[in-house]
C-alpha cells in the first residue's frame, strides 16, 4: 500500500463519515451486491434496454455502448481514419476528411448529442464536435455510419458544441479557443479586443438532416467553454459558459483565474434567426470544407465553401446577455423544464443556478451591471435563482432525472453529488473512480430525461483494472439513480477519452436500422450487379478492377496484365444481401487499409504495385467455412511488358 | 340438399384462398439465422420469408451442390397447378349451384372429391419427386460431398411434412393458410355429400 492509496482511503473515510453511507457498508451487504449484479446483467442472447454514445476524445471516433451492461457494440469512424473498415482510406471515404487545411487523418470528438423533436430524443442522427480542427459530424442512426462532416470556420478549439435545440432547428458550435478574425499575421499581444470568439448557429435540414452554417455570432474574445439549448419556456435561446474573461493570452492557468466572475451568455437566437432573415448580418470570405457521404452512391464528396454570414452582436439590440457567474464556470446546463441554467463554476466553492424567468424579468427591468463589448451584464443577484452550498470542489457538468433533481460530478473530491431544483439541498454524494468529467443520463439533455440510470466517465484509471502499463483506458462506473439514493452498480472501461456521451432507450433506434444495402439501390459508378459485369479495364496507368465477392470467392481471382508503375483501383461490390456478411479485402505490399464492405456495397482500395511477380490479395473478414479459400492472383509484369490485361475466375 | 349444397359451394370455393395463401411451408432453422430462413410454397412460385431468402439459400446450398430454386419459369408446375386449382374450384363450384338447383345429385360431390384426391395425390408425389431431385441430384463438383454411413450420398431432400435435421440447419415443412383451407374445403365437400344422403334418407 502505498501513500496515495492510503490518501485517497483517507478521503474515502471522511466522505463515508461526511455523508453517512459508505460504500464499504455497501460490499458488505452481499444480498444489495447481488441485487446490483442483477441490475446489470443482460443475459446471453438478451439485448440492452439502452444505448449510450460515448465520445472518443482524442481518438476521434464514436463509441456505442448498451447499457446497463457496458458491452461495447461499435466504434463508428468519425473524424479518424479507421484501417479497419478502410474509413479515410478508402477512394469513397477520403474525402470525408478532407478540410480547409486539406486532409487531416485525426480528430478530438468530444460532445455527442441525439436530434431532438419537442424537446425529446428522437434516435435519427447524433452530433458531434471535433475540438481540434473545428467540425462537427452528423452519424446517421439507421447506419451508425457518418454521413455527413461541415468544418467550422473563424472557430478554434470548438469545444461549446455540438448541442442541438429542441426540434434540432440548430446544432451549435462555440470556440474556445478565440482568435483573429480573419485570421492575420499580428502579435498574440495584440488578444484583447482584437480576437473574437464565434459562436456558430448550424442549421438542420429536417428532411435530410443536411447542415448548413446560417450564421456566425462574433462574441468577444473570451473562451466559450459549454453550451446547451433553453427548452420549454426558454425555447429560442442558448446558454454558453465563459472563462477567461481577463482575455489572457499567456499562462492561463493564472491569469484566467483573476476575475471573481465569468459570464454565461445567453442567445436569443430565434431574434437572431429573424434578423438574418431579414438580411442581416455580413457575408464575408471564409474557406471551409462540406464533407457529404451518400449511401446510395456510397461515396463521399468534399466541397469547399466560400463565404459565412456573420453577426456583430451590437446590431441585434435584445439578443445577447451576460450573466456573471462565478468562477471559469465549465458546464452548462439547463433543467428539463427549461427554468433553470447551471453553471458549474470549476473554481467556486458553491454551485450557480440562475433563473430563466428571472432574466427575462431583469432584462426587461434593465437590472444591468455595466456592460463588456457593448453586452449588457445583467445583475448577479437579479438573475440568481440559488446556490448549492459546498457541494465539493472542481464542479464540472450536471444532468437531470424525471423527478426534480440535479447531479453534478466534481473532479477535485472525485464524486457525483445529488441535490434538489429548487431547494437547492445536496440530498446524496457517491465516489466516483476517479475524477470524473461529464456525466449521462438518459435523456439528461433533453425534456424528458429517464431517471433510471445514469454513468460518469473518468479522467483518472488508476487501480480500476487489471493494471496493463502506464496508458490505461478511463473508467466509467453506471449508478442506478431510481431511488433515493444513488447506487453504485458497476463500472466498466471505455475508448480513447470520453467527454460527453448521450443516451437513448434502444426501442427508439433499434427498430429503424439497416441490416444491409441493397444491391439494387446502390449507384455507386463502378459498382457491379453481379458477376457478369466484372471486368478490368486499362487507362493509361490507371487500371480500374471492377471485382466482387460473394461466398466465397472474388470475381474475377486472376488478374494478368498489370504493370510496375499503374495505379489499381480495386472496386470491390459485395453482392452478399444478408445481414451480417462483411467481406473484406487485402492486397500484399499495399501503403493503405484494408476494405470492410457491407452487402450490397461498393469501396475502392488503390494499390501502386513497384515490384515485378504474382502477388495474392485475400478476404480478411472470416466470412463463411471456406473464407480460408477466399483469395486471388495479380501478376504484375514490367512497365514495358506487352502482356494484355486478362481475368478470369474458375479457368483452368 | 340446399344445405348440402352450400357446404358443397363454399367447401370448393375454399381453393380459391390458394391463390392467396401458400400451400406449404419449408423452414430452415440454424444457429446462425436467429430469424429463421424459409419459403412459402405458392401455387405459381416460391416465395422468401423475407426478400433475399431465397438468394441466400441458394447461396448456402452452393456449398453442398444443390441446384438453385426453381424460378417460376423453371417448372411447368407452377404454370399448370393454378389453372388445375381453378378449374376445379369452378367446377366444384358449379356442381354445388347445379346441386342446389337440384339438377344433379349429390353423388356429384363425391365424383368432384375423388377427382379432387386424385389430382393432388399426384400433386404430392410430384413435389415429393422435385424435393428428391433436389435434395440428391447433386453437382459432382460440390464443395462439400456428405456420404451416409454405407457410403451413398447423402440426401437434402427436405422433408414432406415435419421435421428433419440436414446438417447444420433444421428443414421443418408444413401447410401454410392455403394448404389449411384446402384441407378444410376438400373435407367440406365430403361433408356436403354426406349430408346430402342423410337428406336424400329422410325424405325417402
Amino acid at each position: 500500500m502505498n501513500l496515495k492509496n492510503l490518501g485517497i482511503g483517507l478521503l474515502s473515510i471522511v466522505f463515508a463519515i461526511g455523508c453517512g453511507k459508505s460504500e464499504k457498508n455497501g460490499k458488505s451487504n452481499g444480498a444489495l451486491n447481488k441485487s446490483h449484479a442483477e441490475q446489470v446483467y443482460v443475459a446471453p442472447g438478451e439485448h440492452d434496454e439502452y444505448y449510450a454514445f460515448i465520445s472518443g476524445g482524442y481518438n476521434g471516433n464514436l463509441l456505442v455502448y448498451g447499457l446497463p451492461s457496458g458491452r461495447m457494440f461499435k466504434e463508428i469512424p468519425v473524424f479518424s481514419q479507421f484501417p479497419t473498415s478502410g474509413y479515410g482510406y478508402s477512394e469513397e471515404t477520403q474525402p470525408m476528411l478532407n478540410t480547409s487545411h486539406g486532409s487531416i487523418p485525426w480528430g478530438d470528438a468530444h460532445h455527442p448529442d441525439i436530434s431532438q423533436t419537442d424537446g425529446v430524443t428522437d434516435g435519427r442522427w447524433v452530433f458531434i464536435n471535433e475540438n481540434n480542427t473545428p467540425r462537427i459530424a452528423r452519424i446517421d442512426l439507421e447506419t451508425f455510419e457518418t454521413v455527413e462532416i461541415i468544418e467550422v470556420p473563424n472557430s478554434a478549439g470548438n469545444h461549446s458544441s455540438s448541442f442541438v435545440t429542441e426540434n434540432t432547428e440548430y446544432v451549435v458550435a462555440g470556440t474556445r479557443f478565440s482568435v483573429p478574425v480573419p485570421q492575420e499575421d499580428i502579435s498574440i499581444k495584440e488578444y484583447k479586443g482584437k480576437f473574437k470568439g464565434a459562436l456558430s448557429f448550424i442549421k438542420v435540414d429536417q428532411e435530410t438532416g443536411g447542415m448548413d452554417i446560417n450564421f456566425q455570432l462574433m462574441m468577444p474574445g473570451f473562451n466559450y467553454d459549454l453550451s446547451h439549448p433553453g427548452r420549454g419556456q426558454s425555447h429560442g435561446w442558448f446558454f454558453f459558459t465563459t472563462y477567461n474573461t481577463e482575455e489572457a493570452n499567456s499562462l492561463l492557468e493564472v491569469n484566467a483565474s483573476q476575475n471573481d466572475k465569468d459570464f454565461i451568455a445567453a442567445v436569443n437566437w430565434e431574434k437572431i434567426e429573424e434578423y438574418v432573415a431579414n438580411g442581416g448580418g455580413e457575408m464575408k470570405p471564409a474557406k471551409y470544407a462540406h464533407n457529404t457521404y451518400d449511401h446510395n452512391t456510397h461515396t463521399g464528396k468534399s466541397e469547399m465553401k466560400e463565404e459565412v454570414r456573420m453577426v456583430n452582436p451590437m446590431d441585434v439590440p435584445g439578443a445577447v446577455y451576460f450573466l456573471p457567474t462565478p468562477k471559469s464556470p465549465h458546464g452548462c446546463d439547463v433543467s428539463p423544464d427549461g427554468q433553470y441554467i447551471v453553471g458549474n463554476g470549476k473554481l467556486s466553492a458553491n454551485l450557480t443556478i440562475h433563473s430563466f424567468p428571472k432574466m427575462l424579468e431583469a432584462i426587461e427591468n434593465e437590472d444591468f451591471d455595466g456592460e463588456a463589448y457593448g453586452i449588457p451584464i445583467l445583475n448577479f443577484d437579479k438573475t440568481l435563482a440559488g446556490v448549492v452550498e459546498n457541494p465539493g470542489l472542481g464542479p464540472l457538468h450536471t444532468e437531470f432525472d424525471d423527478k426534480g433533481f440535479a447531479y453534478t460530478t466534481f473532479f477535485i473530491t472525485s464524486e457525483v453529488v445529488k441535490w434538489e431544483l429548487g431547494t437547492w439541498e445536496i440530498v446524496d454524494r457517491k465516489p466516483t473512480y476517479y475524477s470524473p468529467g461529464h456525466l449521462t443520463i438518459p435523456g439528461g439533455n433533453s425534456r424528458e430525461p429517464d431517471g433510471k440510470y445514469m454513468f460518469v466517465m473518468n479522467k483518472i484509471t488508476k487501480d480500476r483494472y487489471l493494471p496493463v502499463g502506464p496508458e490505461l483506458e478511463h473508467s466509467a462506473q453506471l449508478y442506478d439513480i431510481s431511488g433515493d439514493k444513488m447506487e453504485l452498480i458497476y463500472d466498466f472501461s471505455t475508448h480513447g477519452e470520453p467527454h460527453y456521451a448521450a443516451a437513448i432507450k434502444a426501442e427508439k433506434v433499434a427498430p429503424n436500422t439497416r441490416k444491409s444495402y441493397r444491391l439494387d439501390e446502390n449507384e455507386h459508378p463502378y459498382a457491379v450487379k453481379n458477376e457478369g459485369e466484372t471486368k478490368v479495364v486499362r487507362d493509361g496507368k490507371n487500371v480500374h478492377v471492377y471485382i466482387s465477392t460473394i461466398r466465397s470467392h472474388f470475381a474475377p481471382d486472376n488478374i494478368e496484365g498489370i504493370k510496375v508503375g499503374d495505379k489499381v483501383y480495386f472496386h470491390v461490390t459485395n453482392l452478399e444481401q444478408d445481414f451480417d456478411v462483411p467481406h473484406g479485402f487485402a492486397m500484399i505490399g499495399q501503403n493503405n487499409s484494408e476494405l470492410l464492405i457491407m452487402p450490397g456495397q461498393t469501396k475502392t482500395s488503390v494499390w501502386e504495385p513497384d515490384q515485378i511477380g504474382v502477388w495474392p490479395f485475400y478476404c480478411t473478414d472470416f466470412c463463411s467455412a471456406l473464407h480460408q479459400e477466399m483469395q486471388g492472383y495479380v501478376r504484375v509484369s514490367p512497365a514495358d511488358s506487352d502482356i494484355d490485361l486478362s481475368w478470369s475466375l474458375g479457368e483452368d | 340438399m340446399k344445405s348440402a349444397s352450400t357446404i358443397m359451394i363454399i367447401g370448393s370455393a375454399l381453393l380459391l384462398s390458394l391463390f392467396i395463401y401458400p400451400l406449404w411451408i419449408v423452414e430452415l432453422e440454424a444457429p446462425q439465422y436467429p430469424d429463421g430462413l424459409g419459403m412459402f410454397i405458392h401455387l405459381n412460385g416460391l416465395v422468401g420469408f423475407t426478400e433475399f431468402d431465397l438468394q441466400n439459400i441458394d447461396g448456402l446450398n452452393h456449398y453442398i451442390g444443390m441446384q438453385t430454386l426453381p424460378k417460376p419459369d423453371d417448372m411447368w408446375e407452377f404454370s399448370v397447378f393454378p389453372i388445375v386449382v381453378g378449374g376445379m374450384a369452378i367446377l366444384g363450384i358449379v356442381i354445388g349451384l347445379l346441386g342446389f338447383l337440384n339438377k344433379i345429385s349429390y353423388n356429384w360431390f363425391l365424383y368432384w372429391l375423388i377427382l379432387m384426391t386424385v389430382l393432388g395425390v399426384m400433386g404430392m408425389f410430384d413435389f415429393n419427386a422435385w424435393m428428391t431431385d433436389y435434395g440428391s441430384n447433386l453437382d459432382p463438383k460440390a464443395i462439400i460431398k456428405v456420404t451416409e454411413s454405407d457410403g451413398t450420398p447423402f440426401s437434402y431432400k427436405p422433408p414432406l411434412l415435419g421435421s428433419r435435421d440436414i446438417l447444420n440447419f433444421t428443414a421443418i415443412s408444413y401447410p401454410g393458410i392455403g394448404g389449411i383451407l384446402l384441407t378444410i374445403g376438400m373435407f367440406l365437400t365430403f361433408v356436403a355429400y354426406l349430408v346430402g344422403l342423410k337428406t336424400k334418407k329422410n325424405k325417402s
